[in-house]
């Protein structure tokens, strides 16, 4: 087979390989644009749709889209396939797939057992044929459990990662807002620090203040500093409170290069991390962030579209058994998703395609304020990944991050979709809120004084 | 530890500022250690109205600091009043609005700039530092800090005995535009100095980006980066020696980026 074409009316459109049938076939946004691989009129991206839901699921193994030989990535994804998981689905067209998704027979267990038989390529096609309603109604039936020092993921459960920012990584700001976070019940996925800068002194300062409010206080949950893995490695080296590992990865070889990071060096951080031994209630030890955009940023997306780059991303980080996934969706600005619209399906795929391949997801519902986006926006991708089951959002303070100028969700987002969804936090933190009276048993605030102990030297 | 001073530091203090404290929360001084938006008050679990609306005027604000114009012919003189030698560039992107949707016009030059920086290069010579300004996605940024900035920089390495090419003024440029004007000229380094995205409490922050041996080759993982500065954050002339002190470093070690921690 040379290509694919079909035929609207009178016009036959055709695409030359999977790669520019699969750049065709996504709905609009910006940086396909950019790239040059997006489709050039509304129709041909509706016929390429057409003949994406024909391709054969099983076509991907065998048209990897980047080639094997070329990419660290690509050989990730085929020599960890797994047969047997994809036997229930192997007969499938990228359409047909997607009615199997949405069969009212396709439950948890089943979507469970087949995350494994997956390739990125396959999800991220199948997305590109599915409306907003089915990339909710998919990512809802999937469930995707971790644990560290509390359980993260199940049902009827909403996380925050509580992010305390300060430009200048002055311990004392990041101490207020963490505290701020805490007395408003959020951080049980993670109290996740962006420092300003790598220097190891201060890697060391701020992770050994996390460490120590999390156990003066009895906190069932862990901590992490976003410096670069190696900057993170060098702190285990020196003895310092390492919880979880963090790194930004992409969907190809190149990509992860212009990170600093390969496989190799992704590997090494997690066994040293694991060898810790910090974990309590589980050993889930890497935390991962990704955005659509990233690999062509770089110059390193060979021809293939952004979101099909994001999946791929995701096969990186399933290698490791991250924690916590997400996609900062909306922080790499208007070149690559231009608006609210371009955001808020995006952030709805990327949630999709990372929990049908087996991932913890959550995602940083952000914007920027160079892009053609607003608060409201920001609403309406919160609500609807909260309705698709989302495992985490972030938390900071006001949604203002200071340190990395940009938009996300404030605490007080994540009370307004608990309380619309009656979504309630990771099971020992909640035990945790209640017992500190920050919250009651039904999830609701409760005020606090200056005498809390938060707010004293006093301990849990 | 520290946190655990600064936790009782401002716990049972009482409010910073009692006029701005209504419906705030029990911990407000706890504001006094941080600009973010912290004991914020709450109507149920959500924001209260004044909080709501100051967020917005604060969004209004960074969405219009995006759109602002920036005089080049200011910074310029600006730049020369500090006995600076200036030369403006032109970068592939042709306004404003092309810039924000299309990143790789700004990474590049004109070819027209590109080819007079080409012929004017032999009569620069070879010299260790080339510095670049740009407004960046912040016209106020370079307006405000880029010229203090620069002109310590300059200081404090021509006392370490570095030669510097005149700062080369160039509009709407993205960060990889320091590759190709390094490249073209053969400096040891480049520095290009832009304003960074608006964010809601501060919309005139400058970034600094460096790279040793800048070329067509360099990614982002051969940077190094000094963000934040302004007057509230990383103020100009501590920018200036931090980002020398960074060069001295790379220059001596051969390298930059991930393999270099700003020490």
């Amino acid at each position: 087979m040379t290509g694919w074409s079909c035929m609207i009316g009178r016009r036959t459109h055709q695409f030359g390989t999977l790669r520019e049938l699969m750049g065709r076939a996504t709905p609009l946004r910006s940086g396909d644009e950019l790239a040059g691989v997006a489709a050039r009129s509304a129709e041909e991206r509706a016929a390429a749709q057409l003949c994406l839901a024909d391709v054969p699921l099983a076509r991907f193994l065998s048209d990897p889209l980047i080639p094997y030989e070329e990419d660290s990535v690509t050989r990730l994804i085929v020599d960890t396939h797994a047969p047997e998981a994809f036997a229930p689905v192997s007969g499938l067209s990228v359409g047909g797939f997607r009615d199997w998704l949405l069969d009212y027979g396709t439950d948890t267990p089943a979507l469970s057992a087949l995350a494994p038989g997956l390739t990125p390529e396959m999800v991220a096609a199948v997305s590109k044929v599915m409306g907003i309603q089915d990339l909710v109604l998919v990512a809802k039936k999937c469930r995707v459990v971790t644990a560290f020092r509390n359980t993260l993921g199940l049902p009827g459960r909403l996380s925050v990662r509580l992010q305390p920012n300060h430009p200048v990584d002055d311990l004392r700001g990041i101490a207020a807002s963490m505290v701020d976070g805490l007395l408003y019940g959020c951080g049980d996925a993670v109290i996740g620090v962006n420092p300003a800068t790598d220097r190891p002194e201060v890697l060391d300062s701020l992770l050994r203040m996390i460490d120590e409010v999390i156990r003066r206080y009895g906190i069932p949950t862990q901590g992490c500093v976003l410096a670069h893995i190696t900057a993170q490695m060098d702190a285990i080296a020196r003895g310092a409170p390492v919880d979880l590992l963090f790194q930004s990865i992409a969907g190809t070889e190149a990509a992860n290069a212009s990170f600093g990071v390969t496989l190799e060096l992704l590997a090494e951080g997690h066994a040293a991390a694991l060898a810790l031994g910090r974990g309590t209630v589980g050993s889930n030890v890497m935390y991962f962030e990704t955005g659509q955009g990233s690999a062509l940023s770089a110059g390193a997306h060979h021809g293939v579209d952004q979101q099909t780059l994001e999946a791929r991303a995701y096969a990186v980080a399933r290698r490791f058994s991250p924690l916590l996934v997400n996609s900062v969706v909306g922080f790499i600005g208007p070149e690559y998703l231009l608006n609210g619209k371009q955001i808020l399906r995006a952030g709805l795929e990327d949630h999709f395609c990372g929990k049908l391949l087996g991932l913890p997801m959550g995602v940083d519902v952000c914007h920027t304020n160079h892009a053609e986006a607003d608060p409201d926006d920001m609403d309406a991708l919160l609500t609807l990944l909260g309705v698709a089951g989302c495992n985490y959002i972030m938390g900071v303070p006001g949604s203002d991050d200071v340190m990395l100028g940009y938009q996300s969700t404030s605490f007080h987002d994540s009370h307004y979709l608990r309380q619309v969804l009656g979504l309630r936090p990771a099971p020992e933190f909640e035990a945790w809120l209640v017992r500190m009276r920050l919250a009651s048993d039904d999830g609701r605030l409760l005020p606090a004084g200056p005498a809390h102990a938060l707010l004293t030297r006093g301990s849990a | 530890m520290e946190a655990p001073d600064a936790l009782a530091a401002g716990g049972a203090g009482p409010p910073a500022s009692p006029g701005s404290g209504a419906g705030r929360d029990p911990w407000i001084s706890l504001a006094a250690h941080t600009t973010a938006r912290i004991a914020l008050g709450r109507a149920g679990g959500s924001l209260r109205t004044q909080s709501l609306l100051e967020l917005r005027i604060a969004h209004a604000r960074a969405r219009d600091a995006v759109h602002a114009p920036f005089d080049a012919d200011a910074l310029a003189a600006s730049l020369r009043a500090r006995g600076l030698e200036v030369e403006p560039l032109a970068t592939a992107a042709p306004d404003r609005k092309t810039y924000l949707a299309r990143p790789d016009l700004g990474r590049g030059l004109e070819p027209g700039s590109a080819e007079r920086l080409r012929a004017r290069a032999p009569s620069l010579g070879r010299r260790d530092l080339a510095v670049i300004v740009s407004d960046g996605l912040s016209a106020a940024a370079a307006g405000s800090h880029a010229a203090e900035t620069v002109a310590e920089l300059a200081r404090l390495l021509g006392e370490s005995g570095w030669s510097l090419y005149p700062v080369f003024l160039a509009p709407l440029a993205r960060v990889k535009l320091q590759d190709e004007v390094g490249e073209i000229l053969g400096a040891g380094h480049s520095v290009i100095l832009l304003g960074e995205r608006p964010g809601l409490s501060a919309q005139d922050s400058l970034g600094a980006y460096l790279t040793f041996g800048p070329g067509a080759d360099r990614t982002d993982a051969d940077r190094n980066c000094v963000s934040n500065i302004r007057g509230g954050g990383l103020p100009p002339r501590e920018a200036a020696a931090k980002i020398a002190r960074i060069l001295v470093e790379s220059r001596r070690r051969g390298l930059s980026g991930t393999g270099l921690r700003d020490g």
